[in-house]
């Protein structure tokens, strides 16, 4: 029964995130119909405009064929990691996205820690504290936090610690190891103004929600010693609903890297999509989208598996609904 | 009959009498009143704009790069313009695209959601599926991508942001009435024989509106730090224009020989989404009195 009801909602997970992406993609690759102008021009670049490259292009990309038989060798090309070749520099569009996907996770990876380093905590402490002096601070300076637009934050930071107190270099990545990680602390704090906010508020819900349960009543009137009733029982329950804002953290990053990239100049593939958005070179704009999309769908589901692990009961539920 | 006064006319008198101790210290707070006097400043400043700094966009080459001065506020840009004038300038797409959006998505949001909360059905069916479809699409992604392409310009990127903001409407709208269907008067407007659109519209809007008003908030200021973040990356607004998101990625050349041409619209920026958050936090509480809300 529970075994039936876990494959059922795993399976059910995975088919969501499946028919997701073929719908997903479906809308990528009608962006070339939709986009302005004919596709064979769009797709030659600068390549000149004689019968012959013409004809090259329209067999390349089987653009005599019926849409949805394009659509589809489209898709199973992607599916072989062949996403077509940029228009303007004719790199394939998939070791153009290699090259700089290594900043965009190096940027995802240090923001995350920055983010539950300090989300929790301080979300603990706000929790714990809930309506004290401690608490009002945490939660406004998050309200604060969440408001404030990561590029606009990026910038004051570029003019104070780069500019003024010249600590940390502007823009650009660097080059090896510390000198990378000198480079990518400015843009990763931008990055986590909005979602410390988030694991703020996320762990402070479920800490008053754990804090006023029967069981911790009944461990402090057992007298179990403090220290032990926060570690074992308060914050190992209540970091269960923490999974969620661990997966929406990952998600937000991977799509706000975008803008941050372009802020600090950094070479990721944020600022590849953004620089192909503003060239019009489809093949790389449809490229990175997908992979970006096909992480945030990844992310999303191993974070449902994640809580499905923790709190075996969401099958049952999920199940019934 | 709304939510509001359930807990003032139905609940005995100690908790009446606690409520409205609970409401009288929510008296706006400092942080609410400087909101809403920045808000004000971005209203006057948003319709009045170009009335009120008619030389904004003079450039002066001459008069480059300067600091802070009693002549210009905020000193000059590389052009020579004024930067307070036109971060001043700037509250008009910042006040107006946002207030379209808001507006849309609450329209679109409370039909849609009605829809999918009381006549459910196919409808409902199909209207839930396109909510749950746009919650799990990654939404700057899409909106930069899909004025990329399409070619970009303000208006577009406002279309766009007002339906990808809408789902986040039609769901809310869709939980209240689906909480408020059952309820009495419901039914016995129902019984009086009223049509569908009229229980919906007449009966049940009422009780939905508090929430997604408050809704309307949030969208507003999602809308503001999404508009300008397309404007930022030159999909927005035309490069040039007194537009915040614009001037601060134009600022990006001369940021370190002078810092205000930055520092204006990134604080008008800041302080405009904070403000938005700020009073929607206020009206949600203000409107929403349900029980057992603990924070």
């Amino acid at each position: 029964m529970t075994l039936r009801s876990t494959l059922r909602y795993v399976l059910g997970r995975l088919a969501g995130a499946a028919v997701l992406l073929v719908v997903y993609s479906f809308g990528i690759y009608s962006l070339l119909a939709l986009a302005p102008g004919d596709p064979v021009r769009l797709l030659l670049g600068n390549l000149p405009a004689t019968p012959e490259t013409m004809d090259a292009i329209r067999a390349r990309y089987n653009l005599d064929d019926p849409f949805f038989v394009q659509y589809w060798n489209w898709l199973t090309d992607a599916l072989h990691l062949d996403l077509g070749q940029s228009v303007l520099t004719g790199q394939d569009v998939s070791s153009a996205i290699m090259e700089r996907a290594g900043v965009t996770v190096q940027l995802g990876l240090l923001t995350f820690l920055i983010t539950m380093g300090l989300g929790i905590p301080l979300g603990m402490l706000a929790g714990l504290r809930r309506g004290r002096f401690a608490d009002r601070l945490v939660s406004q300076l998050a309200m604060f936090s969440v408001s404030a637009p990561s590029f606009a934050v990026g910038i004051l930071l570029i003019i104070v610690f780069a500019g003024q107190l010249n600590w940390l270099p502007s823009i650009g990545a660097g080059e090896g190891g510390a000198d990378r990680f000198r480079h990518l602390v400015l843009p990763a704090v931008a990055l986590s103004t909005a979602t410390i906010a988030l694991v703020v508020r996320y762990t402070r819900t479920a800490v008053i929600e754990v804090a006023g349960q029967d069981y911790i009543i009944a461990a402090r009137a057992r007298g179990v010693k403090p220290s032990r009733l926060l570690f074992n029982y308060v914050l190992r329950n209540s970091l269960v609903p923490v999974i969620t804002a661990a997966g929406v953290v990952l998600s937000f990053v991977m799509v706000g890297a975008v803008v941050v990239e372009a802020t600090f100049a950094l070479p990721g593939l944020g600022s590849l999509l953004v620089s192909a958005v503003q060239q019009k070179d489809l093949p790389i704009v449809q490229g990175v989208t997908l992979v970006i999309a096909a992480t945030v769908f990844l992310i999303n589901l191993v974070t449902d598996l994640a809580y499905l692990a923790v709190d075996p009961r969401i099958a049952v539920d999920g199940a019934s609904r | 009959m709304s939510i509001e006064t359930t807990a003032g006319t139905e609940a005995p008198a100690p908790l009446a009498f606690r409520a409205a101790r609970r409401r009288r210290r929510r008296l706006p707070s400092i942080a609410v009143l400087l909101s809403i006097a920045y808000l004000a400043c971005i209203v006057v400043a948003g319709v009045f704009g170009p009335l009120l700094v008619p030389h904004a966009n003079v450039q002066s080459l001459t008069d480059g790069l300067q600091g802070m001065s009693s002549q210009h506020w905020l000193g000059t840009d590389d052009l020579g313009r004024d930067i307070f004038e036109r971060v001043v300038l700037g509250a008009r797409t910042a006040l107006y695209g946002p207030l379209l959006i808001a507006l849309g998505a609450f329209v679109i949001g409370c039909v849609l959601g009605l829809t999918a909360g009381y006549v459910g059905g196919i409808p409902g069916g199909i209207i839930m599926r396109w909510v749950d479809l746009m919650y799990a699409l990654p939404g700057v992604l899409v909106a930069i991508v899909a004025i990329g392409v399409l070619g970009g310009g303000y208006w577009v990127a406002v279309a766009v942001i007002m339906i990808l903001s809408a789902p986040y409407d039609t769901r809310l709208v869709r939980a209240v009435t689906i909480e408020q269907k059952g309820r009495p008067y419901v039914e016995a407007a129902r019984t009086l024989g009223m049509s569908r659109s009229r229980v919906m519209f007449r009966h049940l809007l009422p009780n939905v509106l508090p929430l997604a008003v408050s809704q309307a908030f949030l969208s507003f200021a999602f809308a503001l730090i999404n508009l300008s973040a397309l404007s930022f990356l030159g999909l927005g607004s035309t490069p040039g224009s007194a537009d915040w998101g614009t001037m601060l990625a134009e600022s990006q050349a001369s940021l370190l020989d002078n810092p205000l041409i930055a520092i204006g619209p990134a604080l008008a920026i800041i302080f405009a989404a904070v403000s938005v958050n700020v009073l929607g936090d206020y009206v949600f509480d203000r409107l929403s009195t349900k029980e057992g809300r603990n924070d």
